[in-house]
């Protein structure tokens, strides 16, 4: 037997792998650590599909701390990430998050980001395989004025799932800015500072899930305690990367490094929503604009799809997609879902047959495989949004 | 009836000339819920060392391979209905195939209970 996150092969020459705040606290409660973007990360404590269940039905609490936690600040700071970004960051209001993308300059992903506006300065969230690289492109590119911090001391927790408000709810935080910006103030994409227990947090209403819930930034001296706190509530588990990945996939989410690329861009990647009109020309000032504005106007080649997947055999990352016999995609990421309880994946296919209802085949260890185009998400989104009751 | 087990966390459990194949209690945990499983043909040829069968968990997919060299006679067939019988029962109910022996005397080169025991406990 062998399989991707195989114990007993010899690491050889790598670096050294990292850990992170909470390495203990996850031993400490079952966490089953592998080696993820350079860390030691908890891959599942009492198993992947239980910890996927108890997410979607109550709140489920991830360390996601290997992510990169950058903040700008300085002159004209929005007007720097609009040079850096294809996103809008001039109309970004202060406590509203964006979601963009770090491009080169032939417009393929680098990565993918959260944008905060956090009023003084913007808070950027970015991941942790990509961050050393991203701060090196992103510093090369900066206008005077502006600076870049990496903020490695913070540690950041996820707290996903409908009991998530009920749960971080019960901690009593206190509004650390305006005392209006409550918690429950708080929609889809928002974000506000808070106190607990005298200790800072910086939580947003976002995830990566489909489910409603929390990200929150706190110091590393104090995340072991605040999830400590968090766990202590009834409805919530710690979850591990295993579940995070099942989690994201049925929302229709793409993964850097699977889904996204240097050799994709985000009008393939079907992530058009992050970029607005007013910077899909050619002229827009950021890197990749060009391929961008052409991939606009003259269509793409191929786009990102769902295949929801006949049988029971998953069909993983790497899978040919094939239409008449001829290959026509690849599979990108793939997987058993279990609230669907049946095979998924997302796929870049030819733009002609990227339609809902198409028929396809996968090949997968010579063996076919039925597949049908599908709309993203597989599993419907659950946020928490304005104007909601 | 004789059980052995590789250093790939398969067992075998030899009865005669023929033997019935499965996944270790702790492969199955390192690999966590199993979905599917893909069985060899029977009548198959697997020479000790192939790539006999696929368990997909919701992880990743991993490789069973021959314990030994032979022929595949049966194969599990709860399993199309029922891959979890790999996690709950792995060293009974959960079996994967049965084959022949073509050289019993590859048994030789395995671990018995007490060997593989100690096996994991070192990993």
């Amino acid at each position: 037997m062998s399989d991707t996150y195989d114990l007993v092969r010899d690491a050889g020459a790598k670096p050294p792998i990292l850990t992170l705040p909470l390495d203990a606290w996850h031993r400490e409660r079952g966490g089953r650590m592998v080696e993820f973007a350079g860390y030691h990360m908890p891959v599942q404590y009492e198993g992947i599909m239980a910890e996927h269940q108890w997410t979607r039905a109550h709140a489920g609490l991830f360390d996601v701390s290997h992510m990169g936690q950058l903040v700008l600040r300085g002159d004209n700071v929005a007007q720097a990430l609009e040079s850096l970004l294809p996103g809008a960051f001039t109309t970004l209001k202060p406590g509203k998050q964006r979601y963009s993308l770090l491009l080169a300059d032939d417009g393929g992903v680098l990565d993918d980001l959260i944008v905060t506006n956090r009023g003084d300065d913007f808070y950027v969230v970015v991941n942790g395989a990509t961050k050393h690289a991203d701060i090196a492109h992103i510093a090369a590119r900066l206008p005077e004025g502006v600076a870049l911090a990496h903020l490695e001391d913070h540690a950041l927790l996820a707290l996903q799932g409908p009991e998530a408000a009920v749960a971080l709810g019960a901690l009593g935080l206190v509004p650390a800015g305006d005392a209006t910006r409550t918690l429950d103030a708080l929609v889809f994409m928002e974000a506000a500072p808070f106190v607990w227990n005298g200790v800072a947090l910086g939580v947003s209403r976002s995830g990566y899930t489909g489910e409603d819930g929390f990200e929150i930034s706190v110091h590393r001296d104090h995340v072991a305690a605040l999830a400590d706190a968090l766990l202590a509530q009834p409805a919530v588990k710690p979850i591990g990367l295993g579940a995070r990945d099942s989690l994201r996939l049925e929302a229709g989410l793409p993964l850097y490094g699977h889904d996204l690329s240097p050799d994709i861009d985000p009008v393939e990647a079907d992530l058009g929503f992050a970029i607005p009109a007013r910077r899909r020309v050619a002229d827009a000032g950021y890197p990749g604009a060009a391929r961008l504005a052409r991939a606009f106007a003259e269509g793409t080649a191929r786009r990102r799809v769902g295949l929801l997947i006949e049988g029971r055999m998953a069909a993983r990352e790497g899978a040919e997609v094939l239409a008449d016999g001829r290959t026509v995609g690849t599979v990108t990421s793939g997987g058993f879902a279990p609230s669907l309880e049946r095979p998924i994946a997302m796929a870049f296919v030819e733009t002609a047959l990227a339609v809902p209802g198409t028929s396809l085949t996968l090949s997968v260890r010579g063996k076919t495989l039925a597949a049908t185009v599908t709309s993203l998400p597989f599993h419907p989104h659950r946020y928490v949004r304005k104007g909601a009751a | 009836m004789t059980r052995y087990f590789t250093a790939d966390h398969e067992w075998i459990a030899v009865e005669g000339d023929t033997a019935t194949v499965g996944i270790t209690d702790y492969a199955q945990s390192q690999l966590g819920d199993i979905t599917f499983v893909e069985l060899p043909a029977v009548g198959a040829s697997l020479g000790k060392g192939d790539s006999a069968s696929v368990v997909d968990s919701v992880k990743a997919a991993s490789d069973v391979y021959a314990p030994v060299s032979g022929a595949v006679t049966e194969v599990n067939p709860a399993l199309e209905d029922a891959p979890e019988l790999v996690n709950s029962a792995p060293e009974g109910e959960g079996w994967l195939w049965k084959m022949t022996l073509s050289d019993a005397g590859q048994l030789d080169g395995l671990m018995d209970e007490a060997a593989y025991a100690a096996y994991v406990a070192g990993l």
